[in-house]
Protein backbone atom coordinates (compact mmCIF):
# COMPACT_ATOMS: atom_id res chain seq x y z
CA UNK A 1 0.00 0.00 0.00
CA UNK A 2 2.76 2.70 1.09
CA UNK A 3 4.76 1.27 -1.57
CA UNK A 4 1.86 2.08 -4.30
CA UNK A 5 1.70 5.56 -2.99
CA UNK A 6 5.04 6.41 -3.33
CA UNK A 7 5.18 4.62 -6.70
CA UNK A 8 2.51 7.03 -7.50
CA UNK A 9 4.49 10.03 -5.77
CA UNK A 10 7.33 9.28 -7.99
CA UNK A 11 5.55 8.39 -11.34
CA UNK A 12 4.02 11.98 -10.20
CA UNK A 13 7.36 13.59 -9.60
CA UNK A 14 8.77 12.27 -12.80
CA UNK A 15 5.66 13.84 -14.67
CA UNK A 16 6.33 17.20 -12.69
CA UNK A 17 9.83 17.18 -14.24
CA UNK A 18 8.76 16.19 -17.93
CA UNK A 19 6.06 19.33 -17.69
CA UNK A 20 7.73 21.53 -16.71
CA UNK A 21 6.81 24.36 -14.19
CA UNK A 22 2.60 23.97 -15.28
CA UNK A 23 2.62 20.84 -12.54
CA UNK A 24 2.44 22.22 -9.40
CA UNK A 25 5.31 21.60 -7.03
CA UNK A 26 2.18 19.63 -4.41
CA UNK A 27 1.98 16.86 -7.38
CA UNK A 28 5.69 16.21 -7.26
CA UNK A 29 5.97 15.88 -2.77
CA UNK A 30 2.58 14.25 -2.67
CA UNK A 31 1.32 14.60 0.90
CA UNK A 32 4.42 15.79 2.00
CA UNK A 33 3.77 19.58 0.84
CA UNK A 34 0.31 21.25 1.30
CA UNK A 35 0.72 24.80 0.24
CA UNK A 36 3.34 26.67 0.83
CA UNK A 37 4.14 24.16 3.82
CA UNK A 38 7.15 21.76 3.05
CA UNK A 39 8.04 18.82 5.31
CA UNK A 40 12.06 18.18 5.65
CA UNK A 41 11.33 15.53 3.51
CA UNK A 42 11.11 17.52 0.82
CA UNK A 43 14.53 18.90 1.51
CA UNK A 44 15.89 15.74 2.23
CA UNK A 45 18.34 13.77 -0.14
CA UNK A 46 16.91 10.92 -2.20
CA UNK A 47 18.64 8.21 -0.52
CA UNK A 48 17.82 9.83 2.82
CA UNK A 49 13.78 9.81 1.98
CA UNK A 50 14.41 5.50 0.89
CA UNK A 51 15.66 5.33 4.46
CA UNK A 52 12.07 6.55 5.75
CA UNK A 53 10.33 4.90 3.61
CA UNK A 54 11.01 1.57 4.05
CA UNK A 55 9.80 0.23 7.18
CA UNK A 56 12.68 -2.50 7.09
CA UNK A 57 15.58 0.28 6.56
CA UNK A 58 14.47 2.98 8.32
CA UNK A 59 16.80 2.97 11.75
CA UNK A 60 14.21 4.70 13.77
CA UNK A 61 11.68 0.85 13.51
CA UNK A 62 14.07 -0.02 16.47
CA UNK A 63 12.85 2.64 18.70
CA UNK A 64 9.03 1.93 17.59
CA UNK A 65 9.52 -2.11 18.14
CA UNK A 66 11.22 -1.55 21.33
CA UNK A 67 9.04 1.07 22.80
CA UNK A 68 6.37 -1.64 21.44
CA UNK A 69 7.50 -3.49 24.19
CA UNK A 70 7.51 -0.44 26.70
CA UNK A 71 4.51 -0.12 25.81
CA UNK A 72 2.79 -3.23 27.16
CA UNK A 73 5.83 -3.94 30.05
CA UNK A 74 4.26 -3.64 33.43
CA UNK A 75 5.99 -0.77 36.04
CA UNK A 76 5.81 0.79 38.84
CA UNK A 77 3.59 0.26 42.54
CA UNK A 78 0.27 0.26 41.10
CA UNK A 79 1.67 -2.77 38.78
CA UNK A 80 0.24 -1.56 35.63
CA UNK A 81 1.51 -0.72 32.06
CA UNK A 82 0.44 1.93 29.24
CA UNK A 83 -1.68 -0.92 27.75
CA UNK A 84 -3.39 -2.07 31.25
CA UNK A 85 -5.39 1.26 30.48
CA UNK A 86 -4.75 2.16 26.99
CA UNK A 87 -5.05 -1.46 25.25
CA UNK A 88 -4.60 -0.80 21.71
CA UNK A 89 -2.14 1.72 20.88
CA UNK A 90 -2.96 1.38 17.39
CA UNK A 91 -6.37 2.68 18.53
CA UNK A 92 -6.15 4.46 21.14
CA UNK A 93 -3.20 6.46 20.26
CA UNK A 94 -3.94 7.08 16.63
CA UNK A 95 -4.69 10.82 17.16
CA UNK A 96 -2.38 11.39 19.95
CA UNK A 97 0.51 11.96 17.49
CA UNK A 98 -1.25 15.09 15.90
CA UNK A 99 -2.56 17.11 18.36
CA UNK A 100 0.19 17.58 20.93
CA UNK A 101 1.32 19.90 23.05
CA UNK A 102 -1.98 20.19 24.80
CA UNK A 103 -3.13 22.37 27.21
CA UNK A 104 -3.00 20.68 30.95
CA UNK A 105 -5.94 22.27 32.99
CA UNK A 106 -3.91 21.61 36.11
CA UNK A 107 -0.46 22.99 35.88
CA UNK A 108 -2.04 25.63 33.62
CA UNK A 109 0.56 24.96 31.31
CA UNK A 110 0.74 23.68 27.81
CA UNK A 111 2.07 19.65 27.62
CA UNK A 112 3.80 17.57 25.62
CA UNK A 113 3.67 13.98 24.51
CA UNK A 114 6.44 13.41 26.51
CA UNK A 115 5.56 15.06 29.05
CA UNK A 116 2.19 13.32 29.02
CA UNK A 117 4.03 10.12 29.21
CA UNK A 118 6.17 11.07 32.53
CA UNK A 119 2.65 12.18 33.75
CA UNK A 120 0.74 8.64 33.17
CA UNK A 121 4.09 6.85 34.60
CA UNK A 122 4.27 8.96 38.00
CA UNK A 123 0.50 9.00 38.13
CA UNK A 124 -1.39 6.55 37.26
CA UNK A 125 1.19 3.61 37.12
CA UNK A 126 3.24 4.88 40.47
CA UNK A 127 6.33 4.48 38.50
CA UNK A 128 9.34 6.97 38.16
CA UNK A 129 9.36 9.16 35.14
CA UNK A 130 11.78 8.43 32.09
CA UNK A 131 14.32 10.63 31.64
CA UNK A 132 14.40 13.13 29.07
CA UNK A 133 16.38 11.92 25.86
CA UNK A 134 17.37 8.77 27.73
CA UNK A 135 16.09 5.92 25.17
CA UNK A 136 13.02 4.58 26.97
CA UNK A 137 11.07 7.92 26.87
CA UNK A 138 12.26 8.19 23.16
CA UNK A 139 11.41 4.72 21.94
CA UNK A 140 7.95 5.13 23.64
CA UNK A 141 7.07 8.46 22.57
CA UNK A 142 8.33 7.58 19.07
CA UNK A 143 6.10 4.32 19.28
CA UNK A 144 3.15 6.63 20.12
CA UNK A 145 3.36 9.24 17.98
CA UNK A 146 4.49 6.64 14.94
CA UNK A 147 0.77 5.38 15.90
CA UNK A 148 -0.43 8.33 13.81
CA UNK A 149 1.78 8.09 11.14
CA UNK A 150 -0.13 9.41 7.94
CA UNK A 151 -2.60 11.73 10.09
CA UNK A 152 -2.26 15.22 9.76
CA UNK A 153 -1.15 17.64 12.05
CA UNK A 154 -3.94 18.68 14.18
CA UNK A 155 -3.17 20.84 17.27
CA UNK A 156 -5.41 23.15 19.02
CA UNK A 157 -3.85 27.06 19.43
CA UNK A 158 -7.61 28.93 20.42
CA UNK A 159 -8.96 28.89 24.03
CA UNK A 160 -6.33 28.14 26.78
CA UNK A 161 -3.78 27.37 24.30
CA UNK A 162 -3.49 30.97 22.49
CA UNK A 163 -1.54 32.77 25.16
CA UNK A 164 1.22 29.89 24.87
CA UNK A 165 1.19 29.57 21.31
CA UNK A 166 1.61 33.62 21.35
CA UNK A 167 5.13 33.14 23.76
CA UNK A 168 6.29 30.37 20.92
CA UNK A 169 5.44 32.45 18.02
CA UNK A 170 7.64 35.08 20.05
CA UNK A 171 10.49 33.12 20.95
CA UNK A 172 10.47 31.71 17.33
CA UNK A 173 10.81 35.36 16.01
CA UNK A 174 13.50 36.95 18.57
CA UNK A 175 17.10 36.68 17.45
CA UNK A 176 18.85 34.92 19.78
CA UNK A 177 22.85 34.09 20.55
CA UNK A 178 26.18 35.89 19.48
CA UNK A 179 25.15 35.78 15.61
CA UNK A 180 21.81 36.96 16.54
CA UNK A 181 19.87 34.95 14.49
CA UNK A 182 15.97 33.52 15.17
CA UNK A 183 14.12 30.36 13.94
CA UNK A 184 13.01 32.25 11.55
CA UNK A 185 16.01 33.97 9.71
CA UNK A 186 16.70 30.07 8.91
CA UNK A 187 13.66 28.55 8.06
CA UNK A 188 11.43 31.03 7.06
CA UNK A 189 13.57 33.89 5.58
CA UNK A 190 15.81 31.30 3.74
CA UNK A 191 14.13 28.19 3.37
CA UNK A 192 15.55 26.44 0.52
CA UNK A 193 18.60 28.27 0.63
CA UNK A 194 22.32 26.44 1.08
CA UNK A 195 23.79 27.36 4.38
CA UNK A 196 27.31 25.92 3.27
CA UNK A 197 26.87 21.85 3.04
CA UNK A 198 23.19 22.24 5.02
CA UNK A 199 19.99 22.80 2.32
CA UNK A 200 17.77 24.71 5.09
CA UNK A 201 14.49 23.25 5.46
CA UNK A 202 10.95 25.50 6.70
CA UNK A 203 12.05 23.25 10.43
CA UNK A 204 8.91 21.46 10.34
CA UNK A 205 8.11 19.38 13.62
CA UNK A 206 6.39 16.61 12.15
CA UNK A 207 8.92 13.90 11.37
CA UNK A 208 10.04 14.04 15.32
CA UNK A 209 11.04 11.81 17.23
CA UNK A 210 13.63 11.49 14.44
CA UNK A 211 16.93 10.23 13.23
CA UNK A 212 19.61 11.81 12.25
CA UNK A 213 22.35 10.74 10.49
CA UNK A 214 24.09 12.79 12.20
CA UNK A 215 22.94 11.78 15.60
CA UNK A 216 23.06 8.20 14.57
CA UNK A 217 20.06 7.59 16.77
CA UNK A 218 16.59 9.19 17.61
CA UNK A 219 16.19 12.53 18.97
CA UNK A 220 13.36 14.53 20.22
CA UNK A 221 12.19 18.06 18.95
CA UNK A 222 13.96 19.76 21.52
CA UNK A 223 17.49 18.35 21.69
CA UNK A 224 17.05 19.38 17.37
CA UNK A 225 16.18 22.88 19.37
CA UNK A 226 19.00 22.91 21.44
CA UNK A 227 20.84 22.39 18.57
CA UNK A 228 19.96 25.59 17.13
CA UNK A 229 20.37 27.35 19.81
CA UNK A 230 24.17 25.92 20.42
CA UNK A 231 24.33 26.69 16.71
CA UNK A 232 23.92 30.32 17.18
CA UNK A 233 25.62 30.49 20.02
CA UNK A 234 22.93 30.92 22.39
CA UNK A 235 22.73 29.34 26.01
CA UNK A 236 19.76 26.38 25.11
CA UNK A 237 16.62 26.02 27.30
CA UNK A 238 16.57 22.50 28.93
CA UNK A 239 14.68 19.87 27.72
CA UNK A 240 10.39 20.20 28.28
CA UNK A 241 11.50 23.37 29.47
CA UNK A 242 7.50 25.58 29.43
CA UNK A 243 9.79 28.18 26.05
CA UNK A 244 10.59 24.79 24.26
CA UNK A 245 7.21 22.74 24.90
CA UNK A 246 5.58 26.73 24.12
CA UNK A 247 7.68 26.97 20.92
CA UNK A 248 6.57 22.99 19.91
CA UNK A 249 2.75 24.20 19.71
CA UNK A 250 4.07 27.12 17.92
CA UNK A 251 5.92 25.15 15.20
CA UNK A 252 3.00 21.79 15.19
CA UNK A 253 0.47 24.75 14.13
CA UNK A 254 3.41 26.05 11.63
CA UNK A 255 3.01 22.17 10.54
CA UNK A 256 -0.43 21.76 10.55
CA UNK A 257 -2.22 19.31 7.67
CA UNK A 258 1.23 18.24 7.16
CA UNK A 259 0.95 14.17 7.70
CA UNK A 260 2.70 13.00 11.31
CA UNK A 261 5.79 10.85 9.54
CA UNK A 262 7.70 10.31 12.87
CA UNK A 263 9.81 8.06 12.70
CA UNK A 264 11.15 10.54 10.08
CA UNK A 265 14.81 9.99 9.15
CA UNK A 266 17.23 13.64 8.19
CA UNK A 267 20.41 14.36 7.55
CA UNK B 1 16.16 31.55 65.79
CA UNK B 2 18.98 29.32 65.49
CA UNK B 3 17.65 28.73 61.84
CA UNK B 4 17.11 32.54 61.17
CA UNK B 5 20.44 33.05 62.44
CA UNK B 6 22.16 30.56 60.55
CA UNK B 7 20.55 31.41 57.31
CA UNK B 8 21.15 35.25 57.44
CA UNK B 9 24.63 34.12 57.79
CA UNK B 10 24.58 32.12 54.88
CA UNK B 11 23.23 34.68 52.90
CA UNK B 12 26.12 37.17 54.32
CA UNK B 13 28.67 34.73 53.65
CA UNK B 14 27.79 34.13 49.86
CA UNK B 15 27.68 37.33 49.37
CA UNK B 16 31.18 37.93 50.26
CA UNK B 17 31.81 34.97 48.08
CA UNK B 18 30.22 36.81 45.53
CA UNK B 19 31.80 39.79 45.59
CA UNK B 20 35.16 38.45 45.68
CA UNK B 21 34.84 36.34 42.71
CA UNK B 22 35.84 38.39 39.12
CA UNK B 23 32.52 39.57 37.01
CA UNK B 24 32.34 35.84 35.26
CA UNK B 25 31.45 37.56 31.83
CA UNK B 26 33.24 41.24 31.58
CA UNK B 27 33.00 42.62 27.85
CA UNK B 28 35.85 43.03 25.88
CA UNK B 29 37.04 46.46 25.46
CA UNK B 30 36.51 46.82 21.98
CA UNK B 31 38.39 49.25 19.82
CA UNK B 32 36.37 52.79 18.86
CA UNK B 33 35.45 53.30 15.38
CA UNK B 34 33.27 55.60 13.68
CA UNK B 35 31.27 55.31 10.98
CA UNK B 36 31.01 57.38 8.13
CA UNK B 37 27.86 58.55 6.77
CA UNK B 38 26.00 55.42 8.15
CA UNK B 39 27.77 53.69 5.05
CA UNK B 40 31.56 52.99 6.29
CA UNK B 41 34.32 52.98 8.91
CA UNK B 42 37.00 54.52 7.32
CA UNK B 43 39.92 53.37 9.25
CA UNK B 44 41.30 50.00 10.01
CA UNK B 45 40.77 49.09 13.20
CA UNK B 46 44.41 47.90 13.88
CA UNK B 47 45.76 51.67 12.68
CA UNK B 48 47.20 49.22 9.83
CA UNK B 49 46.42 47.30 6.93
CA UNK B 50 45.04 43.75 7.37
CA UNK B 51 46.92 40.54 6.22
CA UNK B 52 44.63 39.40 3.08
CA UNK B 53 46.17 35.51 3.24
CA UNK B 54 45.18 35.00 6.75
CA UNK B 55 41.84 36.98 5.86
CA UNK B 56 41.43 33.90 3.23
CA UNK B 57 41.76 31.53 6.38
CA UNK B 58 39.50 33.52 8.38
CA UNK B 59 36.54 33.63 6.14
CA UNK B 60 37.19 29.43 5.11
CA UNK B 61 37.31 28.99 8.85
CA UNK B 62 33.62 27.62 10.52
CA UNK B 63 34.41 28.52 14.01
CA UNK B 64 36.01 31.93 12.87
CA UNK B 65 34.56 34.07 9.89
CA UNK B 66 32.65 31.24 8.62
CA UNK B 67 32.11 33.71 5.58
CA UNK B 68 31.40 30.30 3.13
CA UNK B 69 28.39 29.69 4.96
CA UNK B 70 26.32 32.39 3.74
CA UNK B 71 28.30 33.46 0.51
CA UNK B 72 29.83 32.39 -2.16
CA UNK B 73 34.09 33.10 -2.80
CA UNK B 74 36.59 32.58 -5.04
CA UNK B 75 37.81 29.03 -2.72
CA UNK B 76 37.51 26.38 -5.11
CA UNK B 77 39.12 23.78 -2.84
CA UNK B 78 35.95 24.65 -0.74
CA UNK B 79 33.40 22.17 -1.87
CA UNK B 80 30.10 23.74 -0.21
CA UNK B 81 29.37 28.21 -0.57
CA UNK B 82 26.32 29.04 0.79
CA UNK B 83 23.64 30.80 -1.06
CA UNK B 84 22.15 32.72 1.91
CA UNK B 85 23.92 36.08 0.89
CA UNK B 86 25.37 37.54 -2.22
CA UNK B 87 28.17 36.11 -3.99
CA UNK B 88 31.52 38.17 -3.04
CA UNK B 89 33.80 37.13 -6.03
CA UNK B 90 34.02 41.13 -6.72
CA UNK B 91 33.36 42.30 -3.39
CA UNK B 92 36.61 44.61 -3.80
CA UNK B 93 35.54 46.43 -7.13
CA UNK B 94 31.95 46.60 -5.65
CA UNK B 95 32.57 48.23 -2.34
CA UNK B 96 34.90 50.46 -1.13
CA UNK B 97 37.21 49.36 1.89
CA UNK B 98 35.63 51.61 4.39
CA UNK B 99 31.68 49.82 3.44
CA UNK B 100 33.56 46.59 3.47
CA UNK B 101 34.45 47.06 7.43
CA UNK B 102 31.69 48.68 8.42
CA UNK B 103 29.40 45.91 6.86
CA UNK B 104 31.85 43.05 8.62
CA UNK B 105 32.33 45.06 11.92
CA UNK B 106 27.86 45.37 12.16
CA UNK B 107 26.09 45.09 9.35
CA UNK B 108 22.95 45.98 11.29
CA UNK B 109 24.10 49.45 11.05
CA UNK B 110 23.45 49.41 7.41
CA UNK B 111 20.24 47.01 7.23
CA UNK B 112 18.68 46.26 10.54
CA UNK B 113 17.11 43.61 9.37
CA UNK B 114 19.98 41.35 7.48
CA UNK B 115 20.65 37.88 8.12
CA UNK B 116 24.37 38.67 8.60
CA UNK B 117 26.00 38.63 12.10
CA UNK B 118 28.01 41.59 13.30
CA UNK B 119 31.50 40.27 13.49
CA UNK B 120 32.61 43.20 16.13
CA UNK B 121 30.03 43.61 18.56
CA UNK B 122 29.62 42.16 22.28
CA UNK B 123 26.52 43.17 23.55
CA UNK B 124 23.09 43.99 22.89
CA UNK B 125 21.89 40.16 22.30
CA UNK B 126 19.87 37.69 23.74
CA UNK B 127 20.76 34.99 25.76
CA UNK B 128 24.22 34.53 24.49
CA UNK B 129 26.20 31.35 25.37
CA UNK B 130 28.14 31.40 28.48
CA UNK B 131 31.29 30.69 26.28
CA UNK B 132 30.42 33.28 23.78
CA UNK B 133 29.23 36.56 26.40
CA UNK B 134 31.04 39.70 26.37
CA UNK B 135 33.39 38.40 23.52
CA UNK B 136 32.88 39.27 19.68
CA UNK B 137 33.01 36.90 16.64
CA UNK B 138 35.92 38.05 15.33
CA UNK B 139 38.92 40.02 16.91
CA UNK B 140 39.78 43.75 15.35
CA UNK B 141 42.60 42.18 13.48
CA UNK B 142 40.78 39.42 12.05
CA UNK B 143 38.33 41.84 10.95
CA UNK B 144 41.18 43.61 9.21
CA UNK B 145 42.62 40.55 7.73
CA UNK B 146 39.16 39.79 6.14
CA UNK B 147 38.58 43.21 4.88
CA UNK B 148 41.91 43.03 2.68
CA UNK B 149 40.99 39.89 1.38
CA UNK B 150 37.78 40.75 0.29
CA UNK B 151 39.40 44.13 -1.02
CA UNK B 152 41.52 41.88 -3.36
CA UNK B 153 38.42 40.12 -4.96
CA UNK B 154 37.66 41.68 -8.18
CA UNK B 155 35.62 39.19 -9.87
CA UNK B 156 37.18 38.22 -13.03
Amino acid sequence: MRRGILAAALGLGLSAVLAGPAMTEQSQWGPYQVGDVRSGYTYAAGETRDMQDDDFVNPAMLWVDSGAELWETVDGAAGKSCASCHGDAAESMAEAGTKFPVYFEPSGKMMNLEQRINFCRTENMKADAFKWEGQELLRLTTFVRNQSRGKPMNVKIDGPAAPFYAKGKEFYETRRGQLDMACSSCHVDNAGNMLRANLLSQGMSNGFPTYRLKWQGVGSLHRRFRGCNKQVRAQPYDYGSEEYVNLELYLADRARSLPVEAPAVRN
Amino acid sequence: MAWRLHSSLRVVLSAAIFAALPLAVAAEELVAYKITNKTSIENSLTGKPGDPVNGRKVAINRKQGNCLACHALPVPEQPFHGEVGPDLSAAGSTLSEGAIRLRIVNPKAVNPDTFMPAFYRNDGFTRVAKKFQGKTILSAEQVEDVVAYLMTLKGN
